[in-house]
């Protein structure tokens, strides 16, 4: 540890997808099944760049959609390679069927999600209702919110998936254009350092004719609740495997994130529940606020599934008010926040006695300026006292 | 012989007696009674051998040949959904090509991929990632078992059902005779990849169908190849299961389904015929195309005849003569 503190590691300039690019190249990952899509394409360009240059010795196998990207990128991962994909908005949505069968094979892939609203009208711009439509496949999902982060969860992320113990796929997702086209300082680190981190675990039952496997068989009703069950208890199990890799990582490199973070939460009377860049965002607005006498704090949310539910209330047991801020819509539903159902169903269930509010921001990339992050700070703090039944849809013209 | 170990490239046959005795492929499975399916997938993978794993569509042999907690094969083989056997299959070889330049895997084996799929998952929805794996010339030998309808979800029409026959979503009434449209002529729109070879095949001429096989196997060094293989179906066809190979030999004697090669641009029938069977020996057999009128099979003798001037043009001489009178 001395030794490891003494050397100076000098960042450069990455966005958040090409510090997911570099990590790709760290790794060593061995097939990347991509198509383009905005804005995750950089991703993948810079890894064709690693990949042209000799950089990176992988197959890059140029699909002809996001549905055929997922299938090869599952088919490698089962074959015993370091697979890998990158994606977004529609492309996301395209690939939906094979979400679900990646976790039910198991297969311990790794993705990054650019996140992007959905189509119609097309956008190409920011919110997160891509990764909300997937929330549900079976996948651990983290959320990043700093280039750096990115580059050190897609390592985590992959130590978790071919965890023998987990064997289950893992997105990595970050804010479109916000954080995917934005350059911040990255520290990179050497791929034999990153392989002994994580190093290559190949699917122990994985295709190969000296042991012939079967996978992917037709499974009738006296099993199949069974099979799924063990998604559910590998879902529960890979809590605290995160825990322990994020723990791990920072040994080795001095960088860890937790796996639920609480900003500025000592003494702070409300809550606001966001991820990704708003979170980032409200890092530095919450000084000012403090100052202002609103004693709000962040609940960042990191790992999103399966969702650190102890975590939560230790921090969230003692607030008077929790915002919760959704950036896709649930339509219809009791709050049309999905994020904010989940936490009112947390509420109940753990007997927490904060004011619940719900609100929906930058659908489409609605820009949020400083001013409107304080806005969200003030209604936070509104929140100990006052109850919004509904979701609020901030900044809509209506 | 240790597992693993190929004991021989892609065979070549004379006769049937050259075949190995081992079941790669074995009983047990759900596949119809009188099926022609189970016929091919067991040549099939006699001819590729062990170091075979096989990528399954979704369809009839997937669902009928791995029923949890059982399987009939004894080679890798792995199913995830119905359109993808295309880029699935490519994963797999370009993982196996990628693990054994990285040393992951032995560099000398000769792993093959073959992809399997049924007309629904290769014409219609499996298409585009067919295309896409022809096009990158992945080292993958797709085979089609062409069956000419959804049979698994119980006989609804596809792009490759023939003209006028019956399906339950093209049935036979006051206004529809079955299918109205022609078939898809898949082969040819593999062949406009330029991959290596495509050829057609049927399991009533098996040293054919099997030679195809391991022709299909033997030019995966230099890209992909595609065997599009006729499989009578006796529940969807409608007729006797004892029938199959019988009307699978009809498909070819009337120049319905002719048998031929496409080998790096070379066209060649592999079955030249002197005299053709009338249409009408095939479709009477089948309960499928029993609402038919004398004219509406004139009018699919008219198809036929169509057809074979194409391959003979192709062939660039009559390897298919005329009907016989």
């Amino acid at each position: 540890m001395e030794a490891q503190q003494t050397v100076v590691k000098r960042p450069i300039p990455l966005s958040t997808n090409y510090a997911v690019a570099y990590a790709v190249k760290d790794l060593d990952v061995d097939v990347v099944a991509a198509y383009p899509i905005t804005p995750q394409t950089t991703v993948v360009e810079k890894i064709s760049e690693f990949v042209a240059n000799g950089e990176l010795d992988a197959e890059f196998i140029h699909v002809e959609s996001e549905h055929s990207a997922m299938s090869a990128t599952i088919a490698a991962a089962l074959t015993g390679a370091r697979a890998f994909t990158a994606t977004a908005s529609q492309g996301l949505a395209l690939m939906h069927e094979m979400l679900y069968i990646a976790a039910g094979l198991r297969a311990p892939v790794v993705m990054s999600v650019a996140m992007r609203a959905l189509s119609a009208p097309i956008s190409i711009w920011n919110d997160q209702s891509d990764l909300f439509g997937s929330r549900d496949s079976g996948w651990v999902i983290y959320f990043v919110h700093t280039a750096q982060e990115a580059y050190d969860t897609v390592i985590q992320a992959y130590r978790l998936a071919e965890d023998p113990d987990v064997l289950l796929p893992v997105m990595v997702a970050y804010d479109g254009y916000v954080m995917s086209h934005t350059t911040e300082p990255v520290v990179t680190e050497s791929r034999p350092e990153v392989l002994k981190f994580a190093p290559k675990r190949p699917y122990p039952y994985r295709l190969n004719p000296d042991k012939p496997v079967t996978i992917g068989a037709i499974v009738p009703p006296e099993y199949l609740y069974e099979i799924k069950y063990q998604n559910v208890k590998a879902m529960e199990g890979a809590l605290a495997k995160a825990e322990e890799v994020d723990r791990e990582f920072g040994k080795q490199f001095g960088r860890s994130y937790g796996i639920m973070e609480c900003y500025m939460c000592e003494g702070a009377e409300s809550l606001i529940v966001t991820n990704a860049s708003y979170a980032a965002t409200l890092k530095s607005i919450l000084p000012e606020a403090w100052r202002q006498g609103l004693r709000v704090g962040l609940l960042r949310l990191r790992l999103y599934r399966p969702f650190p539910v102890k975590h939560f209330v230790e921090h969230a047991s003692d607030a008077k008010g929790v915002l919760v801020v959704d950036r896709s819509i649930s339509y219809g539903a009791p709050y049309q926040g999905p994020l904010a159902n989940e936490i009112a169903g947390l509420k109940v269930r753990e007997g927490l006695g904060f004011n619940l509010t719900s609100v929906v921001a930058g659908i489409g990339q609605r820009t949020m300026e400083d001013e409107d992050f304080m806005a969200l700070v003030r209604l936070a703090w509104e929140s100990r006292t006052r109850r919004f039944p509904e979701t609020i849809f901030y900044g809509v013209r209506e | 012989m240790s597992a693993g170990q190929t004991p021989r490239g892609p065979l070549r046959i004379r006769s049937l007696f050259d075949l190995p005795r081992e079941e790669l492929f074995i009983s047990g499975h759900g596949l119809c009674a009188g099926c022609t399916a189970g016929t091919i997938m067991r040549m099939l993978v006699k001819v590729a051998g062990r170091d075979t794993i096989i990528v399954n569509a979704t369809g009839c042999v997937e669902v009928s040949t791995t029923r949890y907690p059982y399987s009939n094969w004894l080679v890798p083989w792995f199913h995830s959904a119905f359109e993808n056997a295309g880029a699935t299959a490519s994963g797999v070889a370009r993982a196996i090509e990628v693990l054994q330049r990285k040393g992951a895997l032995p560099k000398d084996r000769k792993i093959r991929v073959i992809a399997v799929g049924g007309d629904g998952g290769t014409v219609d929805i499996g298409l585009q990632s067919l295309s896409g794996m022809l096009e990158r010339r992945d080292p993958v030998m797709y085979v089609l078992y062409d069956n000419e309808a959804y049979m698994n979800t119980g006989i609804q029409r596809s792009g490759a059902t023939p003209y006028h026959a019956w399906t339950t979503t093209t049935p036979a009434g006051k206004v529809w005779r079955g299918e109205w449209r022609t078939k898809k002529d898949i082969a040819m729109i593999v062949a406009a990849h330029k991959i290596p070879y495509v050829a057609t095949a049927n399991p009533a001429y098996p040293q054919d169908m099997v030679n195809k096989f391991a022709r299909g196997l033997e030019v995966l060094d230099e890209g992909p190849s595609f065997i599009h293989v006729i499989m009578a179906c006796t529940t969807g066809w409608r007729f006797d299961p004892a029938l199959g190979i019988t009307i699978s030999r009809l498909a070819t004697e009337t120049g319905v389904f002719p048998l031929y090669e496409i080998d790096h641009g070379k066209f060649r029938v592999t079955f030249p015929i002197a005299k053709r069977k009338p249409v009408i020996e095939y479709l009477k057999l089948q309960g499928r195309f029993a609402h038919l009128t004398p004219a509406e099979i004139e009018e699919i003798q008219r198809l036929v005849d169509e057809r074979v001037a194409e391959i003979n043009r192709l062939a660039g001489k009559e390897v298919i003569g005329p009907v016989a009178k």
